[in-house]
């Protein structure tokens, strides 16, 4: 667990790179984490394509919820909404480069639901995983 | 720390009764458990109980006419006389079995609150419940379209008790208070709270579940009309609380939950309760665990609740005058005075999770989060708060550890 906090993940949290809050936008949606009080938004653009041209995260949370929203509003930027759509728990670890357990995994995990229930929330209906 | 003189406490001896607090958490990281305002160890006597119990007594009770069930219906009533003495209860016809606080808080909401609330009725609560002492009362709220007031809680985190005469001039129809709260710690004056309600016509409920298992609670002192606890914060196993409710309130309430046990009579379309307290235990209910309960409450006379209560309040004295050094560390609550052993703290711009799972690195088992009470949290404008909670298995030695492992949360994030 020593390791739990590389060095990259409090540097994100300390001073995060793609914070703020876009407006207007394209994609906009909000969700909490009830068991900690976690509160994150995701805001993003697209272009006349479905691609993301920005992607800001606000809200509040630990190092965790909050360097993994950084790391993931930075990996979006030039995807199109079909490729967030496949994006996975999987994904979310490798931007993290650490083990979690299933209560910090619900931590790290909360942007990508945010985000995926922003991006199915623009018209399409298929379910989150 | 040695034992002590006047109580002849000796918490190293106490230690020794829970298996668990000898084990690593980590490789070569000794358990330091500080998470029994979630959950108490167990001692070594109630897991005995159980186990036995399980090997030797196993039947199930009230029905059979052998000697297992026989054996069974006494160790499980034996129970019940021993946890409704532990709190001084006229009688343990009064003491309902349940599974938890919740449950017990909830079904004096069901059942009570359905047959004696009606449209428009006041429901008087605190900023400072738990959810457990919130939710029921929302629900029931809004099926009978109860009106909800909660006693203010001020910034010391004391009930403000001003605002609480002004409000009992409402004509609540029920008080529902904490006697000690999870987060804040505070210890609330309930003998003048209840004696005010009841002047005021209100019935009283009390959610015990942080103040049976540390300090010695007499309800005939205070006169709770209901009051609730449960087993697993004492020593004892998850699965079972209890409810006092005074008789006169119990036997004019419906039943709870319909099944075995809570009837003397069914018919196709009809049925004829039960005698208390077997009104309100429907189907057979968690034997093993009333036996676990018993042995809880047999291992705490044991040491002396005055005893227990001395213990943590001296460790709960020194954790807050250790905590209070740390720069940018604040403790939630009021002082030592009106506190039991619950240290609620947060630190600038660093998050209860982050500070829970660096000193879990340490060994060290502390809770982060809103502890069931995210009205209290939104109120002091905090997202989350960590909390050591202290018992009397705890040490000074162990908060010495917890102070050296917030330094490590603050050196990691500085």
């Amino acid at each position: 667990m020593e390791d739990f906090y590389r060095e990259m993940i409090i540097e994100r949290y300390k001073t995060p790179h793609f914070r703020g809050v876009l407006d207007p936008n394209d994609i906009s949606y909000e969700d909490d984490n009830p068991s900690c009080g976690d509160h994150i938004q995701v805001d993003v653009r697209l272009d006349e394509n479905n691609v993301v041209t920005e992607a800001l995260f606000s809200g509040e949370g630990c190092a965790i919820s909050q360097a993994s929203a950084d790391l993931l509003m930075e990996s979006i930027i030039g995807k199109n909404l079909e490729d967030l759509k496949d994006l996975s728990k999987e994904d979310i670890l490798e931007n993290l480069g650490i083990e979690l357990g299933p209560v910090r995994l619900k931590c790290a995990l909360l942007p990508l639901k945010v985000l995926k229930a922003g991006v199915y929330g623009i018209g399409e209906s298929e379910e989150i995983e | 720390m040695t034992p002590n003189k006047s109580t002849g406490f000796d918490v190293k001896k106490v230690r020794e009764d829970f298996p668990i607090l000898g084990r690593d958490v980590h490789p070569g990281i000794p358990l330091t458990y500080l998470d029994s305002a979630a959950t108490s160890q167990k001692p070594n006597s109630v897991i005995d109980a159980m186990s036995a119990y399980y090997r030797d007594t196993n039947a199930n009770i009230h029905r059979g006419i052998h000697q297992l069930a026989e054996e069974a219906t006494y160790a499980y009533e034996s129970a019940r006389d021993r946890i409704a003495d532990f709190i001084n209860a006229p009688s343990s016809e009064e003491l309902i079995f349940t599974r938890n606080t919740t449950e017990a808080i909830n079904l004096v909401a069901f059942s009570w609150g359905r047959a004696f609330l009606k449209r428009g009725d006041l429901v008087l609560l605190s900023e400072m419940e738990h959810h457990s002492n919130l939710v029921p009362w929302q629900i029931l709220a809004s099926q009978l379209d109860l009106e909800l007031e909660f006693i203010p809680v001020t910034p010391e985190g004391l009930l403000d008790l001003d605002t609480y005469s002004q409000q009992l001039k409402r004509g609540p129809k029920l008080l529902g208070i904490t006697h000690m709260s999870n987060v804040l710690g505070t210890i609330n004056p309930l003998k003048q709270i209840l004696r005010d309600a009841k002047a005021a016509g209100a019935v009283t409920l009390v959610d015990g579940a942080q103040s049976v298992p540390h300090f010695s609670v007499d309800i005939q002192d205070f006169e709770a009309d209901f009051y609730a606890f449960s087993a697993h914060k004492m020593c004892g196993p998850t699965g079972i609380g209890a409810l006092y409710g005074k008789k006169e309130f119990l036997e004019k309430m419906p039943p709870f939950l319909g099944g075995g046990e809570m009837i003397k009579r069914v018919e196709l379309r009809s049925f004829k309760t039960n005698d208390l307290p077997h009104k309100f235990e429907a189907g057979t209910p968690a034997i093993a665990e009333a036996v676990g309960f018993g042995a809880a409450v047999d291992y705490l006379l044991d040491l002396g609740m005055e005893a227990v209560e001395t213990h943590e309040r001296s460790l709960t004295g020194y954790a807050i005058e250790e905590l209070s050094r740390i720069p940018d560390l604040h403790i939630l609550g009021p002082d030592i005075e009106e506190k039991g052993g619950v240290v609620a703290f947060y630190l600038k711009d660093i998050h209860a999770h982050d500070v829970a799972q660096i000193l879990d690195s340490k060994g060290i088992a502390i809770r982060a989060g809103h502890h069931c009470a995210q009205p209290l949290h939104t109120k002091f404008n905090l997202p989350a708060t960590s909390r050591a909670s202290l018992y009397l298995y705890n040490t000074k030695e162990e908060v010495d550890l917890l102070v050296e492992g917030i330094q490590k949360v603050k050196d990691i994030f500085a």
